[in-house]
Parts: C-alpha cells; sequence; structure tokens
C-alpha cells in the first residue's frame, strides 16, 4: 500500500511525473489552479499507486512524497 | 517503511525555475548526495551567474555566489582555506563553466583541485533569454543564432568530458543526464562519487549533467527531454571519460 | 627589539603578511611585485600555508575571495595591469564584504604601459577600482619598514570593517632595500567572523556570501549602510604625516616615493628662506581632507608631486575648496621628479605668491 503526497501550490504542472508513472495514475489537473496559477498535479487512483518512486524521481520542483 | 521525499540539504522553498526545468532534478540529486554522505554541516556550496545564480537559497548548507564563471578559483580557495574540513562543490552552467570561466575550469582540472563540479549542459544560455552558449548544437536556433549555429561563423560546441580527459591532472569526468527515471538513477551515482571522491581526497570530480531548457528550447518539458534523446546525447554521449583511480586499480 | 634586516619592499610586504597571521597568497607573475610571489612560494609550503600560482590575477582574485569567504586573512598581489584584471573581484568583494589586502606596486601605464615605477594607478585605487558604488581603504607607504607597518595595518582595517585593503606602492618601494624590523610588528589577532561560510555544522542556519540584490530597494539600503561604514572609516583611520607645515607658506602634497624626493626639496628650500612644508598622506581613501584645509589657513599655494599625470591633485583641490591654487610637478610613465625638479617647481610658485 504506497501513498503520495503533494505540496499542490509549489506544482508548476510540467507533467514530467504524468509521463513517468508506469500506472497512469496521474493527471494534471486542468479544472484546478494553484496559488502560482498552475493546473496542478493529482493521482486519479492512489489504489493503484505501487510506490515506484518515479514522479518523485522526475519532479523538479520536489513537490511529491511517496511512502510504501 | 519507505519514503521519498524532499532531502534534508535542499530547504524548503519553491524553486523560481520554469515548469519541468531540470535544474531543480539536479538540486535535488546533489541534495540527496549531501544528506546520505552526511556532509551538510561541512559542505560550502559555490553558485555561479546564470538561473541557477539563486541556488544559495535553496540549499541548506553554507553557499557562496560566485562572479560569472569563476567559481571553480573560488571554490579553490574555500577548499585550501580548510581542506580537512570543507566539502566544496561548485553547480555551474554552460556559459559560466565552459566560456568566460574555461581558464578557472580547466586550471582547476589540472591542478587536480579536490573539489566537486557540477556542471548542467542545456545548450543555451537561460537567464539572459536563451542566447548561444559554447555548447549549443550545430545548426541550433537561438536568440544570438537565429538561423542556426553557423560551424563557419561560431566553431564547433565544446566537449567538456573529452576536453578535459585530455588532461592528466583530473580524478574523474562523467556525463550524466536526466531525461528519464534510469538516467536520473545514474545521474546520482555519479554525483555521489564525485562527493566521495572529494571526501577520499582523490581530487578534481566533474560530472556534466546534460539537461533541458523547454523554455528557451521553444518545447514543452516532455519535448524537451525527447530533444535530449534525439538531438543532445548523439554529440554528447554519456558515459565515464575518466576515472583514474579505476584506471590504476585496472593496471595493477 | 629584534635586529633590522635588509629588505626588499616586496619581500618586507610578504613577511609582515606572514606575521600578520596571513596564510594564504594566490597571485600572478607581473614585474615589479614578483618578489612578494617568490618570497610566498619559499616561505608558505614551510609554514603550512598555501602559495598558489594561479592561473590569471582574475583567478588569484577569485581565490582570495574564496579564502576570504572562508573567514581566513588572505592577501593577493599584482603591478597596475594586472590590478586592472582584478577590478572585477574587488568590485565582487566590495559587494559582498568581504576583507582582503591587495598589494599594488605600480608601473607606468595605461595599457602594458612600462615596468618602471608609477603613481597612475591613484585613480584607480581611490575610486574603487572595479564596477559599482565602494571604496578601498587605500595606504600609500614611503618606506620599507612601512610597507610592512601598513601591511598589517592593512589586515587589521580589512577585518574591522570587512572591506578590501589596498596597499598602494610603486616600483622603486618594491625594489628598494632598507634595513626593516618585522620581528617587532605588532599584530591584532582576526577577529571572531560569524558570517563566514565555513560549513554550518548542521548547528546554525546557513551562511550566504553574496552580492546579488535583484531588489533595488533593498540594494540601495545595502549601499546606503556599506556607506555609513565608510563614514566611521574616515573619521577614525584617516592617516598623514606632516613636515614643517605650520607656517608654511606653500604646502607640498606627495605620497610615497614622492613625498620622500619632496622632503629632501623642503629643506633645500628652507636654506633658501622659503617657508615650505609637506603633507604625506597616508590613506589616499580616506584622503585626510582636514590637515589639508587647515593648511590653506596659511598656505598661499599648494603643489602636488605625482608620478603621473596628476590625480591625486584633485583630492587636494577638494580637500581644500579650491581656495588656493594648486600647481602640479610630475613625472609620467615610469620617470620619478628629482629634488631639483620639484624645487624648481616651489621656487615658481613662491615667486607667483611674493
Amino acid at each position: 500500500m504506497a501513498k503520495l503526497t503533494f505540496k499542490t501550490d509549489n506544482c508548476k504542472g510540467c507533467a514530467l511525473c504524468v509521463d513517468a508513472c508506469p500506472k497512469g495514475i496521474l493527471r494534471i489537473a486542468t479544472d484546478k489552479i494553484n496559488k502560482k496559477g498552475h493546473h496542478p498535479v493529482e493521482c486519479t487512483d492512489m489504489d493503484q499507486c505501487i510506490g515506484c518512486a518515479s514522479c518523485y524521481m522526475m519532479c523538479p520542483d520536489c513537490i511529491i512524497k511517496v511512502e510504501r | 517503511m519507505a519514503v521519498y521525499e524532499k532531502p534534508h540539504a535542499l530547504i524548503d522553498v519553491p524553486l523560481h525555475y520554469c515548469p519541468g526545468c531540470t535544474h531543480g532534478i539536479v538540486h535535488r540529486l546533489v541534495a540527496e548526495v549531501i544528506d546520505e554522505l552526511g556532509i551538510e554541516g561541512k559542505t560550502i556550496g559555490i553558485a555561479p551567474v546564470g538561473c541557477s545564480v539563486m541556488a544559495y537559497n535553496y540549499f541548506n548548507c553554507d553557499m557562496i555566489e560566485a562572479a560569472h564563471g569563476r567559481a571553480p578559483a573560488v571554490a579553490t580557495g574555500v577548499k585550501r582555506a580548510d581542506p580537512e574540513n570543507h566539502i566544496v562543490f561548485t553547480y555551474q552552467g554552460d556559459g559560466d563553466l565552459a566560456s568566460i570561466g574555461m581558464a578557472e575550469t580547466v586550471h582547476a582540472a589540472a591542478r587536480n583541485e579536490n573539489i566537486t563540479v557540477i556542471f548542467i549542459n542545456n545548450a543555451i544560455y537561460g537567464m539572459t533569454g536563451g542566447q548561444m552558449a559554447p555548447t549549443s548544437l550545430v545548426g541550433q536556433v537561438t536568440q544570438t543564432s537565429p538561423y542556426g549555429r553557423d560551424p563557419k561563423a561560431c566553431g564547433y560546441p565544446i566537449k567538456v568530458c573529452e576536453m578535459l580527459s585530455e588532461l592528466v591532472g583530473p580524478e574523474y569526468l562523467e556525463r550524466v543526464t536526466v531525461n528519464n527515471v534510469k538516467n536520473i538513477r545514474n545521474a546520482k551515482k555519479a554525483i555521489k562519487k564525485a562527493f566521495q571522491n572529494q571526501i577520499d581526497g582523490k581530487g578534481f570530480s566533474l560530472v556534466e549533467v546534460v539537461s533541458s531548457c523547454p523554455t528557451n528550447w521553444g518545447m514543452t518539458p516532455k519535448q524537451a527531454l525527447d530533444w535530449i534523446e534525439s538531438d543532445m546525447l548523439p554529440y554528447y554521449p554519456l558515459g565515464v571519460y575518466k576515472d583514474r583511480s579505476a584506471e590504476e586499480k585496472e593496471a595493477e | 627589539m629584534a635586529d633590522k634586516i635588509l629588505m626588499k619592499g616586496n619581500e618586507a610586504i610578504a613577511a609582515a603578511a606572514i606575521k600578520a597571521g596571513c596564510m594564504h597568497y594566490f597571485g600572478y607573475p607581473i614585474t615589479p611585485q614578483t618578489e612578494i610571489a617568490a618570497y610566498m612560494a619559499k616561505v608558505m609550503p614551510k609554514i603550512g600555508g598555501t602559495f598558489l600560482q594561479a592561473e590569471s590575477e582574475i583567478a588569484a582574485i577569485n581565490m582570495v575571495y574564496g579564502v576570504a569567504s572562508a573567514g581566513k586573512r588572505v592577501m593577493t598581489s599584482s603591478s597596475s595591469p594586472g590590478v586592472s584584471l582584478k577590478g572585477e573581484g574587488l568590485s565582487y568583494l566590495a559587494g559582498s564584504d568581504l576583507p582582503a589586502l591587495i598589494v599594488n606596486v605600480q608601473r607606468g601605464g595605461p595599457g602594458l604601459g612600462g615596468i618602471q615605477p608609477s603613481q597612475s594607478d591613484y585613480f584607480q585605487a581611490t575610486r574603487g577600482g572595479g564596477h559599482g558604488d565602494y571604496h578601498m581603504i587605500v595606504l600609500a607607504p614611503a618606506s620599507v619598514q612601512e610597507m610592512a607597518e601598513l601591511t598589517v595595518k592593512g589586515f587589521e582595517l580589512a577585518d574591522t570593517y570587512r572591506m578590501t585593503a589596498m596597499i598602494l606602492a610603486d616600483g622603486t618601494m618594491g625594489q628598494m632595500m632598507e634595513p626593516v624590523s618585522i620581528d617587532d610588528l605588532k599584530v591584532n589577532p582576526a577577529p571572531e567572523k560569524p558570517w563566514a561560510t565555513t560549513g554550518t555544522q548542521l548547528s546554525r542556519e546557513h551562511n550566504i556570501v553574496n552580492s546579488l540584490s535583484l531588489v533595488p530597494e533593498e540594494l540601495e539600503q545595502l549601499n546606503f549602510k556599506r556607506y555609513e561604514r565608510y563614514q566611521v572609516i574616515e573619521e577614525n583611520e584617516t592617516r598623514y604625516e606632516e613636515y614643517k607645515v605650520d607656517d608654511a607658506d606653500i604646502v607640498i602634497a606627495a605620497f610615497g616615493i614622492a613625498a620622500r624626493v619632496s622632503k629632501n626639496a623642503v629643506d633645500e628650500a628652507r636654506k633658501l628662506g622659503i617657508k615650505v612644508g609637506l603633507i604625506r598622506p597616508i590613506t589616499l581613501w580616506p584622503f585626510p581632507k582636514a590637515p589639508f584645509k587647515k593648511a590653506a589657513e596659511h598656505a598661499k599655494a599648494f603643489i602636488s608631486v605625482e608620478l603621473n599625470m596628476g590625480q591625486m591633485i584633485e583630492d587636494v583641490q577638494l580637500a581644500i575648496e579650491s581656495k588656493r591654487p594648486v600647481t602640479l610637478c610630475n613625472r609620467a610613465g615610469g620617470m620619478i621628479p628629482d629634488p631639483d625638479q620639484v624645487l624648481s617647481a616651489i621656487k615658481e610658485v613662491n615667486g607667483g605668491i611674493a
């Protein structure tokens, strides 16, 4: 059972994590805007997360915490 | 339980870099290595002039902002001020390290100065808005090569690792990239080795990180990572260009 | 008291620097200051210090920047063209409020110029040398003993005020030999430097040595604060020597080797009944305005004796608020005025005011 936590307000919506996720469970939330004015990332199905930390590795802004 | 989160050596503030800029990835790798080696309290980082000029606001260790290109000379001073107790790294871009600061780079390498150099090669001047760098590819369109880099007018891009590898001095030279998870893992290994070498007193260790600049390349972050693969890496092949200790071990 | 030894001015600077606790020296060969580097190369390895011949003067001043950031006493030396190259580093040292000692053993310019003595870097030194609003404390020795003493003083002032100090000598001062006492030099140890980048030891917030400040309101405040410090220096650290000024009708302004030449001319003129005195600024920045202003109350004219085309003369005019005429008596390009030339200038000025 893995858990992702996002520091959503620091996300710049670059989507590098989205491309890196092997499960395809990350998306850029185009219906939301964070404090910086970006569409932030969100997880669509946490149950499927395997905690591989690929998203953490790719994130240039270090906004993702992965626990597994 | 395994936890991946912002390393202690990276201060918990938003980075000023553009969306998808790989500076942030390399900052994190450096900080992770500092954490894992337990050297934050004795590390002094030297920031360059360029996009990463404000790196001094991001690393938790003591930081110095150097003049453009002079980071290896400043690092030489800091290291020699207390060689036993100072771990010193520079963090420099291609304009800083391979253009205005080439003399400082070459001579720090030739002296085998016991410092760690993190060299970000993204083939462009980012901070000033996308001008041609010493590492810009032939044909690459930039603000100051609007018709593409013409080798007849401005020569060929400099391969820093290859060039420095001809020197007797330096201990370790490796080129890595951060365009996917696997390459990021390898980049971290190289950065860790570059710091470990300093701890072991082995000398000048430089890791060239082929990086992206989505904004000034005029690409999305993803396209920029793909362009590293398709255009940058054929000219800048990844690999170890010098590892004196390993070579000596092999010779034994 | 320890015995005096015969030393070149350049060697005296090097020996005094080590006596002052400077264990790090970075330089690049250039005439006429190379004896400093040679002395350091010989001595530093034996006492556990650092001598490094840098790849350029630019690299040398940035190595100085590194050691200064780490809170240790450090110096570099050069001659005129090399000091121009250090200009960038001098500005960054000022912007980052770092203490260091820089030695300029001047030669004739501009450009590559020559290798003979000169004082033609007066403007460069007293106005800062690099870009931006800043000063260095500029010390002008006139004997080998003073080369040594002002070197120690330079380190102390640099540390006290967190700024660069420069020894502004010339080829004559660097090359001439005189008896000098190094062992008797009194040295105040460097103060604590809690701002230095020596590693946090995980026991404090990180220190940042930096001259970048992108918010204009903040950068303005940094400049204001720096100039408040400069004001304290002007009040407390101005140094000069007066010679027969009290009753003088004519006052000579001269520093370094020009002051030694002028002193002879003063004595000769006095024999002829001309009341001449000499004010020798020892700090060129801060410039000793007060003694000139005071002298202008009784002196009728001033002569500025310089090894250049007339640079300090502007500070003399400013100091006396142009209330009296100031004449230039000079040589340039590596030439030195002799006492007869100065005496002639005195006679001419005396004729004008009689």
